[in-house]
């Protein structure tokens, strides 16, 4: 069963330093390498939880795929799934409470149902993961450059104290702190919101990790901090050559750094495909309800925002069909007995999860997208 | 840090005087009459009154709270009925024992210390262990097990936990001498053997709320941020639990515990009594029935100063466990 799927790039254990030399750091524009086999495969993924009040389907069969050099936008409302899909990634759910199935391959390796002892290893070393709220995801009673060389030391038990201390202010350095070695010492309530966000990833860098998942990175933050935050992410992306999947809610975000981009609802894709191919010609419903719900420097100003009626469904209870169908205003008949399934929309690598006819479809998005313009 | 330190200093020791005065007040202003207590049946006035005026009560209550504080201080002369010279500290000398009030308290405090602390320490690994476990184990039959324990150590008394490991230990299996105090460095087989009864049901009616609210505690502090954070970063359990949970989960315990202690080294009353040892707090009870103001004073003010010490204890504590203390 855990044979697999994809040759992996290398020996697991080969574990490239810093992939970017010092002279191809920062070319005008970033060109990151793109490998050709997904770095992360994730196969028909389903986690339920066991609840009192039933069994929570919070992700049901979500497949995708991420290589190296490459960043990927989940997107939905709170609920959808985004964050228990990436949390499973890293092997984070407690078996006691939870059901995780599928397929998830990192680098060749096939997570799912392996021994927590064997995950461990991989987290924070291949796959790292930065959080949304800085201050209250670093422990408050630890130096910031503490819990950096901690990262560190775990993935390498051979690195003296010295060693992971040098390694760890190199790390704040790298990300843009500014008298690295003094911040060492500090604690995290003496660090601003950004710099804390910077110290996270400074931590999530420190093993050199293959990829990153970052889970709302810029949603604490203040506007003018989470585009810094963002660029730093892209720069850091093109120097170690990282795969990136970005979790947010933010079409702004989606728009600024994503390769491509997966929609879920109610912990199903609605629809999947390149950043350009969901954000300027999206096909499903739902997709258009979230661009519409989002203010754009570029269009109307005075333009009403839309925002999509109701409230994502019970995970317990979802309605029949397609889960979205009581918010969605195209919904028919079908849409209320049959799940539609993710197929192909005819431009390559596009899914939609829709009942709606595919011509249909492509007048009615022409004309929900051309009300509004792009974030 | 020493600016810290020295702030909780000078707060306690405006507490104590503030307790010195208050209990001085009513203890010594109100109108039971020492004396009369002490005298035999046939006393006539001009006799009670002679000892009133050597007892220093005549004088006027400023005089008298100011030669008690010099007392304790630099020490007095309390007069030929009163045992001549009182060493610093001098606490004043008992109506009814016929003893410098420091005397007696040398003899009983190490008994109440050696029955408080090693049972706090007791009481303070059950019941952060317990707490711990079932935290992580939440839900299992342990949880359920240490819950049940924690509900019958908060619900039964102490008399009756200790008559029944009395009944059990001492009168039945024959494992223990009867309740006793030797001191520690006497014989500290001894010592052991005849406290450790009273050390167990302290424990076991401590360690219940100790179990309790770490349990919630660490259930609190498992759905953080900072600990999932410390998982994704490939820590091992242990660690994450120990050095990143538990950790922060403690820092309540210590404020328990440290009004805890502190107000157990005044005195465990009902302890003390129900395994016949003599400490602070039946010192304490005797002294109220007797009218033995001196005494009564004595013990007053020395459980004023553990809680005000365990105080500022739990304060430092506090900053050596958070850093976002130390500021203030």
């Amino acid at each position: 069963m855990d044979s697999p799927q994809a040759a992996p790039p290398g020996p697991p254990d080969a574990h490239p330093d810093a992939p970017g030399t010092p002279d191809d750091r920062r070319p005008a524009v970033p060109q990151p390498r793109v490998d050709d086999e997904p770095y992360l495969r994730v196969d028909d993924l389903r986690v339920r939880f066991d609840t009192a009040d039933g069994v929570v389907r919070a992700v049901d069969g979500v497949s995708f795929t991420v290589r190296r050099g490459r960043t990927l936008g989940i997107v939905g409302e709170s609920g959808s799934g985004k964050s228990v899909t990436s949390l499973a990634v890293l092997g984070l759910h407690d078996p006691r409470r939870s059901t995780v199935t599928g397929r998830i391959t990192v680098g060749g390796r096939q997570l799912v149902g392996l021994p927590e002892d064997r995950i461990r290893r991989l987290r924070g070393r291949d796959v790292a993961m930065i959080f949304q709220d800085p201050l209250s995801a670093l422990h408050p009673y630890y130096t910031v450059g503490r819990q950096i060389a901690e990262a560190y030391r775990v993935h390498h038990p051979r690195a003296g104290r010295r060693a992971a201390r040098t390694r760890a202010v190199d790390m704040l350095d790298r990300v843009g702190i500014p008298q690295p070695a003094r911040r060492y010492d500090q604690y995290p309530h003496e660090f601003s919101g950004g710099m804390r966000q910077r110290a996270m990833i400074a931590m999530a860098l420190v093993n050199d990790p293959a990829l990153i998942i970052a889970d709302e990175p810029t949603t604490a933050l203040d506007v003018t901090v989470q585009a810094q935050i963002l660029d730093l992410l892209a720069d850091l992306q093109a120097e170690f050559h990282t795969a990136i999947v970005l979790i947010t809610h933010d079409l702004g975000v989606v728009a600024q750094v994503t390769d491509d981009v997966l929609v879920m609802y109610a912990g199903r894709v609605v629809e999947q495909g390149s950043a350009t191919q969901v954000l300027r010609r999206a096909q499903h419903p739902y997709t258009w309800g979230l661009l519409s719900s989002v203010p754009s420097l570029h269009g109307d100003p005075d333009a009403d925002l839309v925002p999509i009626p109701g409230n994502p469904p019970s995970l317990i209870h979802l309605p029949p069909g397609c889960a979205f169908h009581p918010r969605c205003r195209y919904a028919g008949d079908r849409s209320r007995a049959e799940v539609p399934r993710l197929v192909p929309t005819g431009a390559d690598g596009h899914l939609v999860a829709c009942h709606l006819p595919p011509d249909e479809r492509t007048r009615l998005a022409a004309g929900a997208l051309s009300e509004r313009r792009l974030p | 840090m020493a600016r810290f330190l020295v702030k909780r200093l000078f707060s306690a020791t405006l507490t104590l005087f503030a307790v010195s005065v208050l209990s001085f007040l009513m203890f010594f202003a109100l109108p039971r009459d020492p004396v009369t207590g002490m005298c035999p049946k046939n006393c006539n006035p001009e006799r009670l009154e002679r000892v009133r005026q050597e007892l220093g009560l005549r004088d006027p209550l400023i005089s008298q709270y100011a030669g008690y504080m010099k007392g304790i201080v630099t020490g007095r002369d309390l007069g030929s009925a009163q045992g001549g010279r009182c060493d610093a500290p001098c606490l004043g000398w008992s109506y009814v024992s016929n003893e410098a009030v420091s005397d007696t308290i040398a003899r009983v405090l190490p008994v109440t210390l050696s029955i408080v602390v090693p049972a706090a320490v007791l009481w303070l690994l059950l019941g952060v262990g317990l707490g711990v476990v079932s935290a992580l184990r939440r839900g299992t039959w342990l949880d359920r097990a240490a819950i049940g324990f924690s509900l019958a150590g908060a619900s039964l008394q102490l008399y009756f936990v200790g008559a029944v490991l009395l009944l059990v230990f001492v009168y039945t299996l024959r494992w223990l001498p009867v309740p006793s105090y030797t001191p520690l460095l006497d014989d500290p087989v001894r010592w052991a053997s005849g406290l450790v009864l009273a050390w167990l049901a302290l424990a076991f009616l401590f360690s219940a709320i100790y179990a309790r609210l770490s349990r919630a505690q660490m259930l609190e502090t498992l759905s953080e941020d900072f600990v999932r954070t410390a998982r994704a970063k490939g820590l091992s359990q242990p660690t994450v639990y120990g050095r990143h949970a538990l950790r922060a989960a403690i820092t309540p315990v210590v404020t328990i515990a440290g009004l805890d202690v502190g107000g157990a080294l005044g005195g465990t009353v009902i302890t003390e009594t129900t395994f016949g040892l003599n400490g602070m707090g039946r010192t304490a009870v005797d002294a109220v029935r007797a009218g033995d103001l001196p005494t009564i004073m004595a013990t007053v003010l020395i459980a004023a100063v553990f809680v005000v010490l365990a105080n500022v204890l739990v304060d430092l504590l506090y900053a050596a466990i958070d850093p976002r203390v130390r500021l203030r």
